[in-house]
């Protein structure tokens, strides 16, 4: 007995000990670029990364010498706008494939979960092709327009609707309610955590979003944090390093918001459907 | 409100559900439709609700024909087996969901819904979420609702399959009191046959895709139209014997001693006879005499349930109205002291009935 509880002991040491090194790999790099956004750029070049003096200057000179500002409003601008299409979309689709009988549904719902398959990559020529031919590029609706439903998005939350008993759907016949009160009265307040968690989720990935506004971006006005970041060291010829790490930061904070008010959802919504 | 069902079919891919339903429910009435699961019952609900096509037939309500008619214009309600309550409304919300639907002006239906819920005493859970009530008081709030409505048809559909047996059975008092006060045409979808026969004016049994008998619970319990109905209704179930027609005598032999004299001519050998179990009386045996033995015996207080085994080897159930004790294996003299019924052997329908003589 004394064995065993000493091998437990000794195991649940050994289980720390690893989780400990583990975070410590994993938060490393996120606190040395915090730590470097507040040090002299003089400092971090030349390597002197302690003892010298610490302050928020590099803040100070992101807000006021770049366009971090206004990168941010794009950012949140487009993200809100994918996210909200992608919501009415999604849901939309995801009502019809529910609620809605109509020839080969079953066919055109695999094809829409088939373009999941499909790397956003190797659609990039042909989209780009499309919003230049609309003469889109360079501007909100060119960045939003490719995004604006998502296969994931359709997908689950259609295995939100099917977890509504289909006697509120009789009911709300019998009450000679049309399809679009029924979707706005019954199914969307039903599913909401699903709606929040998809909401969190495409604002991340379209606030994530890289490869596509570097394409289609060629102006300060348009473009969103990410490709901004990336322009804001590459167009001084001297690498301001703390001025950026402390962009790189300020940049992280809606992201933290949004993870922070949907972690809740994002746990419950993602596995809906797929635990029963 | 009457309603009619006129030569109804509905089939789903080729195969038939229902076929050549016909029925005339009149206005007031509590019309129970019962039948085993699959039967169709709730296919024939929901043709009538308008919520599914009827493939053939004609259903009329008032009189005018509503084949083609949506939903909500054939003023009814409906009260659904897992109650459809919004779970994101509170009581009172749910129960104003209809009216608010149909645009009713806002002050009557702050009445309808407080009068509702008053009749279903959730007056003190009003701006409850369905999630924090129990299972019976889910069940009121389905009910408030076909309540606030001004229909004068409602349907249900197993509205009490879920809840515990105590409530239950005070439910179905409360309903059937509903539907008296308001003076409804209520039909009542159910598997329980005990439903059936406590609620409703008349029964329509379903199976096997066809209506196999419409009469009141009394008609149904003591002139079954066929086998099935026999033993759906009655609890504990009517007992099922093997017997044959002796023609000279005009009696139907199950063994020596249980003869079952028949008063019309029969043209068949041998039949099925349906006894049920307190329509059969017994007598302890002198002498190891007797025709069956005991094989058990309970006591419910305020009746007693036995089994016996004839001597020819069939199984009964019987049931006496009062407490008895017995050793198991005891010798009884068995016989019939009221009707039997004598089923077709192929065409499974009633052939002909027996009374027996009640030997005191």
């Amino acid at each position: 007995m004394e064995n065993l509880t000493q091998w437990t002991a000794n195991r649940k040491f050994w289980h720390y000990a690893l989780l400990i090194i583990l975070s410590f790999l994993i938060l490393a790099p996120f606190a040395i670029g915090l730590w470097t956004s507040l040090l002299p750029t003089a400092d971090i070049s030349s390597g002197h990364l302690f003892g010298g003096s610490i302050s928020l200057d590099n803040y100070w000179a992101a807000l006021t010498q770049t366009p971090i500002i206004r990168y941010l409003v794009n950012s949140v601008l487009i993200s809100l706008y994918t996210m909200l299409l992608q919501l009415f979309f999604c849901s939309m689709a995801a009502y019809a494939f529910v609620f809605i009988n109509f020839k080969h549904r079953d066919f055109y719902f695999y094809l829409v979960l088939s373009t999941m398959m499909l790397p956003f990559e190797a659609e990039v020529i042909p989209n780009f092709q499309t919003i230049k031919a609309f003469g889109l590029l360079n501007s909100y609706t060119g960045m939003v327009l490719p995004f604006m439903t998502s296969a994931f998005g359709i997908f689950m939350l259609r295995q939100a609707f099917k977890q509504i008993p289909f006697e509120l759907k009789e009911a709300c016949d019998i009450e000679g309610l049309s399809h679009w009160q029924f979707y706005m009265k019954c199914v969307l307040p039903y599913s909401r955590l699903s709606l929040y968690t998809l909401a969190a989720y495409s604002f991340l990935s379209a606030w994530n979003q890289y490869l596509w506004p570097m394409l289609t971006t060629f102006s300060d006005n348009i473009r969103p944090v990410q490709v901004g970041l990336r322009e804001l060291q590459s167009q001084e010829t001297f690498n301001n390093w703390g001025m950026i790490q402390a962009s790189a930061a300020i940049i992280v904070i809606p992201t933290l918001i949004v993870l922070y008010f949907g972690q809740h959802y994002f746990k419950s919504g993602l596995n809906e459907g797929a635990v029963k | 409100m009457s309603i009619e069902f006129k030569n109804i079919v509905k089939t789903y891919d080729q195969s038939p559900v229902l076929e050549s339903i016909n029925a005339e429910i009149a206005n007031g009435e509590f019309f129970a439709i019962v039948g085993p699961s699959g039967c169709g019952k709730s296919t024939l609900l929901r043709m009538l609700a308008g919520l599914i096509d009827v493939t053939d037939g004609v259903i009329k309500i008032d009189g005018q024909t509503v084949n083609n008619v949506p939903p909500k214009d054939r003023k009814l309600t409906m009260v659904f087996q897992d109650y459809a309550l919004f779970p994101f409304l509170t009581v009172e919300e749910n129960i104003a969901f209809g009216l608010k639907a149909r645009k009713m002006p806002e002050t009557e239906i702050s009445q309808r819904v407080t009068r509702a819920v008053d009749m279903v005493g959730l007056a003190d859970f009003r701006s409850r979420k369905p999630k924090d009530l129990s299972g019976g008081q889910r069940q009121r709030i389905a009910l408030a609702r076909a309540i606030a409505s001004d229909a004068k048809i409602c349907l249900m559909d197993e509205p009490l399959s879920n809840l515990d047996a105590q409530l239950r059975d005070r439910m179905r008092t409360e309903i059937r009191a509903l539907q008296r006060k308001l003076q409804l045409t209520l039909i009542y979808v159910t598997h329980d046959q005990i439903e059936a026969m406590t609620m409703a004016d008349h029964i329509m049994v379903l199976n096997d895709h066809h209506v196999q008998q419409i009469d009141t619970p009394l008609g149904i319990y003591n002139h079954p139209a066929n086998e099935f109905v026999a033993n759906f209704f009655g609890s504990p179930q009517i007992n099922f014997l093997s017997g044959s027609y002796k023609e000279h005598e005009r009696e139907i032999v199950i063994d020596t001693k249980l003869r079952l004299p028949i008063q019309n001519q029969l043209t068949k050998e041998n039949y099925l006879v349906g006894i049920r179990p307190n329509q059969l009386d017994f007598q302890i045996a002198k002498n190891n005499g007797g025709n069956a033995s005991l094989t058990d015996l309970t006591n419910l207080g305020s009746q007693t349930l036995l089994t016996a085994r004839l001597d020819n080897g069939q199984q009964l159930r019987l049931t006496k109205s009062e407490q008895i004790s017995m050793p198991i294996n005891q010798r009884i003299d068995l016989h019939l002291k009221g009707q039997a019924f004598i089923f077709d052997p192929e065409k499974k329908n009633l052939a002909a009935v027996s009374v027996g003589v009640d030997h005191g």
